[in-house]
């Protein structure tokens, strides 16, 4: 039995009822790692002595029959910008090459407690910037179900572990679409969290205003049991709400009849690739099948979004990054000759193009007399984008759109020209701004063979609604079990 | 031409609170290097900042107490630069939304009471300490206990015109904290720090010239010397025709003069902005009042009460008073002993004169008020006289002995034995018949002489009261 294709859900049943063992799961699980691995490159590190440790510790704790969630005994891969106390977190980037972190960030914590067995650190863009994995600074992630093509970023690694079923699940962070656009071009289901939801501390910030732990799983349903383990009040992360944690998976199985759904124009105008639109548009006849009410919205600010999110981020990147220069930790140049000269040279050599790009942009948006004009501006327009969605949840429960204008692209195809590569986030990026919640699930796959996404969005703290729609549709769909060619 | 010095300050205090300002970090001095730090004041990878309240309030306190308007919702913002002492590379500050505005304070130099305006009050992080080997070497270390803890600055507006102003400002402004309870003070712990801003105008002029910016001042006696040392340089280059360029100078202690740092246009660009890291920080107006109410009795306050309570000559009331360590010294005395006015006295006299001679802060004395209040009732119940109390003080100082042992160790109890007395005496008048003859004639004066031979012989231990009685008797006067 291919028990590394189970479910979190399945996997979790079958632990329970003891009909495998966490042993027998992860022994599964990293041996599909290590075939597919080398076609995929999904990892940066695999841990598989102190795996088997917290397999057999799992294994304890089920025969004792005590304290069990459903995640204990579960293999689980991690984003590699997520600290872990017992591997190294280097963010994709030459300059935290061996850093490890003498801390556990809160989201490990809970796991850790729950029993979750950690199986390696994925790959991704340096310091979570890009939006195909090709950033990294050490090895390229492909696509499980065309290994020309990009497993789109910044958790690429944790969205192509899960598609090529090298993980029973995974956490990815998104701060612009970095969960949900993966999701989409892997054919997983990809969960943004309202901001706030799940606690940020030791997730190594890129944009701190925008950051969000989520989760990458094959479906929806283990969507809903990752984030009971995750969210909730965090004293340790000052914006981390203290907003009761229900149960979501409770949410999955309740029909969505009278459920509005809003359908913003501006997401269905020039620049979507025409198969993807017709997937999405499929999609929510679907949901109306089963008894919602699509509506037209207007999301008027939508076009700003673009500017606006990365003037955010860069600036606040900036600052973030500005403690990597080989003082206290991480990667140190030689021979420098003075201090100025160390942090000059340690930040030249350990930073790859794309974040020197954003650190010089963000660096600029703060400067002395621009301040004014390019950051100021941009929070006045954030405080638009918010309005939008506050004006659109007066007439819809839940807005359907795309999550990336077009199926998986090619590597190398879009590196030469960063402009192109961030207007692939325009439908993802609004909902960081927002502060909203927001999901990708698959709704179909390309004439090629590609996975498409389908992105629901709800207001803050309404992850219920999302699941609900989510696995409502996902259920009469039926899209999950196809699985990537490997 | 005359010209006019035009001087602000800014005031550094550390906080006296237990824990750093955004981690649970011990904040006590002098522990071995790196040993009260965590992922957060080492500013590791994902480490995240949570605000503590009591710092936050403290910074309220002053503000009210420095008569400042209180801002509704203020903002952390963080002020980026490099440095190796500054984990994150940026510092958490506040500089858009500060705590308070606009507020001042009242001082009194030599006699004239002055007003000082106050810019603004606000909260910060301080940074660690960069440790250069004095054996020399390339390598420089980097001690980060410090780093992370909660940091009031207070920026002045420039009011002052005088070296004399500054001193009266610093000291006003020092004395207050302390009574706030909101920091220790102890500039030689670099617990309080002061920077000088200064520019020389004409006389009548309102125009403010060209400013220095002084830092590295580590004492008010070297803010002082700073001040005067740049008045007149900055008066000698105007009055040769010289011009002045706004300038970050730093104070060299080693040739007693202030040296070029950066010029405005090498000036940093600290490209502040709000911490998204870290909430705004509603200061509500129930919050506010509860606040206001917390502050401690203030100086005028305590100085009545010293005078109603324990009928404390006002001059008296007034030194004790002075800063709020004195105070809570002489009350610690009181508690232990009660005798009001000889407390007072000793501590206007012996400690105060040993306390400024040592530059010491009376609460690191090691004669402590249970010490000095001790040594006290002792003279009280005549164990010992107060002439000796003075040599046991002077060695409560020197070993930090509690009296009675000093007293016991070295045979220094007063005599009380008339007996004992009274054969001394006996043996002096004996060997000083013409004087004794002189005093029966009527010379009085002569007394001295005899009680101050009686109190040689017995090493000024014997009852000066029981002296004088039994030599009266005994050569029969009166």
């Amino acid at each position: 039995m291919d028990i590394h294709t189970l479910t979190l859900a399945e996997a979790g049943k079958q632990l329970k009822q003891k009909k495998i063992t966490s042993r027998q799961l992860t022994q599964a699980v990293l041996q599909r790692l290590k075939s597919v691995e080398p076609q995929i490159q999904a990892f940066l590190s695999i841990a598989e002595k102190t795996a088997f440790t917290q397999a057999d510790e799992a294994d304890r704790r089920i025969a004792e029959g005590g304290d069990i969630s459903p995640l204990t005994g579960i293999p689980i891969a991690i984003k590699d910008n997520i600290c872990t106390a017992d591997a190294a977190t280097t963010c994709a980037s030459r300059i935290l090459e061996n850093f490890h972190p003498p801390y556990d960030a809160t989201v490990i914590a809970k796991l850790r407690r729950a029993g979750v067995v950690f199986i390696g650190k994925t790959n991704m863009d340096e310091f979570a910037m890009g939006s195909s994995t090709e950033n990294s600074g050490y090895k390229i992630t492909r696509n499980p179900w065309d290994r020309e093509r990009i497993p789109g970023g910044s958790s690429g690694g944790s969205a192509a572990a899960v598609a090529a079923d090298a993980a029973i699940a995974a956490l990815g962070s998104d701060t612009g679409g970095s969960v949900r656009a993966p999701a989409s071009y892997c054919g997983v289901v990809g969960l943004k969290p309202t901001y706030g939801r799940v606690s940020r501390y030791g997730l190594v910030a890129y944009g701190s205003s925008l950051d969000q732990i989520g989760p990458l799983t094959k479906d929806v349903k283990d969507s809903a049991i990752m984030l009971n383990a995750l969210a909730g009040h965090d004293p340790q992360d000052s914006t981390s709400a203290n907003v009761p944690v229900p149960d979501y998976t409770s949410a999955c199985g309740k029909d969505i009849k009278g459920l509005r759904i809003g359908i913003p124009k501006e997401y269905f105008a020039e620049g979507i690739d025409p198969e993807v639109e017709q997937l999405v548009k499929n999609a929510i006849r679907q949901m109306e099948s089963l008894g919602a009410l699509p509506i037209e919205i207007s999301l008027p600010h939508t076009e700003y979004a673009i500017p606006c999110y990365y003037i955010c981020a860069m600036a606040e990147a900036s600052s973030n990054l500005a403690r990597y220069g080989g003082a206290h930790y991480g990667y140190r140049a030689k021979n420098a000759g003075n201090i100025l000269e160390m942090y000059s040279k340690t930040r030249a050599e350990g930073f790859g193009t794309e974040v020197k790009r954003r650190i010089m942009l963000g660096t600029y948006v703060l400067s002395a007399g621009y301040y004014d004009a390019w950051y100021l501006k941009a929070i006045k327009a954030r405080t638009l984008i918010k309005r939008d969605f506050e004006l659109a949840w007066e007439k819809t429960d839940i807005i359907a759109a795309p999550v990336v204008p077009a199926p998986a692209f090619k590597i190398g195809e879009k590196s030469a020209d960063p402009l192109t590569m961030y207007l692939s986030d325009i439908y993802t990026i609004s909902l960081n701004l927002a502060g909203m919640c927001g999901i990708s699930i698959p709704c179909g796959f390309s004439k090629k063979g590609l996975p498409v996404g389908l992105q629901l969005i709800a207001n803050i703290f309404k992850e219920e609604t999302l699941f609900t729609a989510a696995y409502a549709y996902e259920q009469s769909a039926g899209f999950f079990n196809r699985k990537p060619p490997l | 031409m005359e010209f006019e010095p035009v001087i602000g300050m800014e005031a550094h205090a550390e906080l006296a609170t237990k824990t750093k300002v955004f981690c649970g970090c011990s904040t006590a001095f002098g522990a071995a290097p790196n040993t009260q730090v965590c992922p957060v004041c080492l500013g590791l990878p994902g480490a995240l900042p949570v605000l503590n309240k009591t710092a936050f309030e403290y910074v309220i306190r002053t503000a009210i107490a420095l008569n400042c308007t209180i801002t509704e919702k203020t903002v952390f913002d963080r002020k980026n630069y490099y440095y190796p002492d500054l984990p994150k590379n940026y510092q958490i500050s506040q500089n858009y939304a500060c705590i308070g505005y606009n507020g001042w304070i009242e001082i009194n130099v030599n006699g004239e009471k002055k007003q000082v305006g106050m810019d603004n009050v606000h909260l910060e992080e301080d940074a660690g300490k960069n440790l250069h080997p004095e054996t020399g070497g390339a390598e420089s270390l980097v001690d980060l206990n410090r780093a992370g803890i909660a940091l009031m600055e207070i920026v002045s507006r420039p009011d002052m015109h005088s070296a004399d102003d500054a001193l009266a400002y610093m000291e006003t402004l020092k004395n207050l904290l302390q009574y706030l309870e909101v920091s220790d003070c102890k500039m030689q712990e670099g617990r309080l720090r002061f920077e000088v801003n200064i520019s020389m105008r004409r006389k009548g002029e309102q125009k403010l010239g060209a400013r220095a910016e002084i830092k590295n001042l580590n004492s008010m006696r070297t803010a002082l010397k700073c001040i005067e040392y740049e008045i007149k340089r900055q008066t000698d280059i105007l009055s040769n025709g010289g011009k002045l360029n706004q300038e970050t100078r730093l104070w060299d202690e080693a040739s007693s003069c202030t040296r070029a740092m950066r010029s405005k246009e090498q000036a940093q660009d600290y490209r502040y902005f709000p911490d998204p890291d870290l909430v705004e920080v509603h200061i509500m107006p129930e919050w506010q009042e509860k606040i206001r109410r917390q502050i401690p009795e203030l100086k005028d306050a305590k100085l009545a009460r010293f005078i109603a309570e324990y009928g404390l000559p006002e001059y008296d009331a007034d030194i004790l008073t002075s800063s709020k360590p004195l105070a809570t010294y002489f009350e610690q005395c009181q508690k232990f002993h009660n005798n009001p006015k000889s407390i007072s006295n000793w501590i206007m006299t012996e400690l105060l004169r040993e306390l400024k001679s040592r530059e010491m802060e009376s609460d690191d004395c090691p004669v402590t008020p249970r010490h000095l209040a001790c040594m006290i009732k002792m003279i009280d119940e005549k164990t010992i006289s107060g002439k000796i109390g003075k040599q046991v003080f002077s060695e409560m100082l020197s070993t930090g002995k509690m009296p009675d042992v000093i007293v016991t160790e070295s045979g220094m109890s007063q005599i009380l034995d008339e007996k004992e007395i009274s054969a001394i005496v006996e043996k002096i008048i004996s060997e000083n018949q013409d004087t004794v003859e002189s005093i029966r004639a009527g010379r009085d004066k002569a007394m001295a002489f005899l009680v101050g031979q009686i109190m040689r012989a017995t090493r000024g231990k014997a009852n000066p009261q029981l002296v004088n009685q039994i030599l009266k008797d005994k050569i029969s006067i009166k």
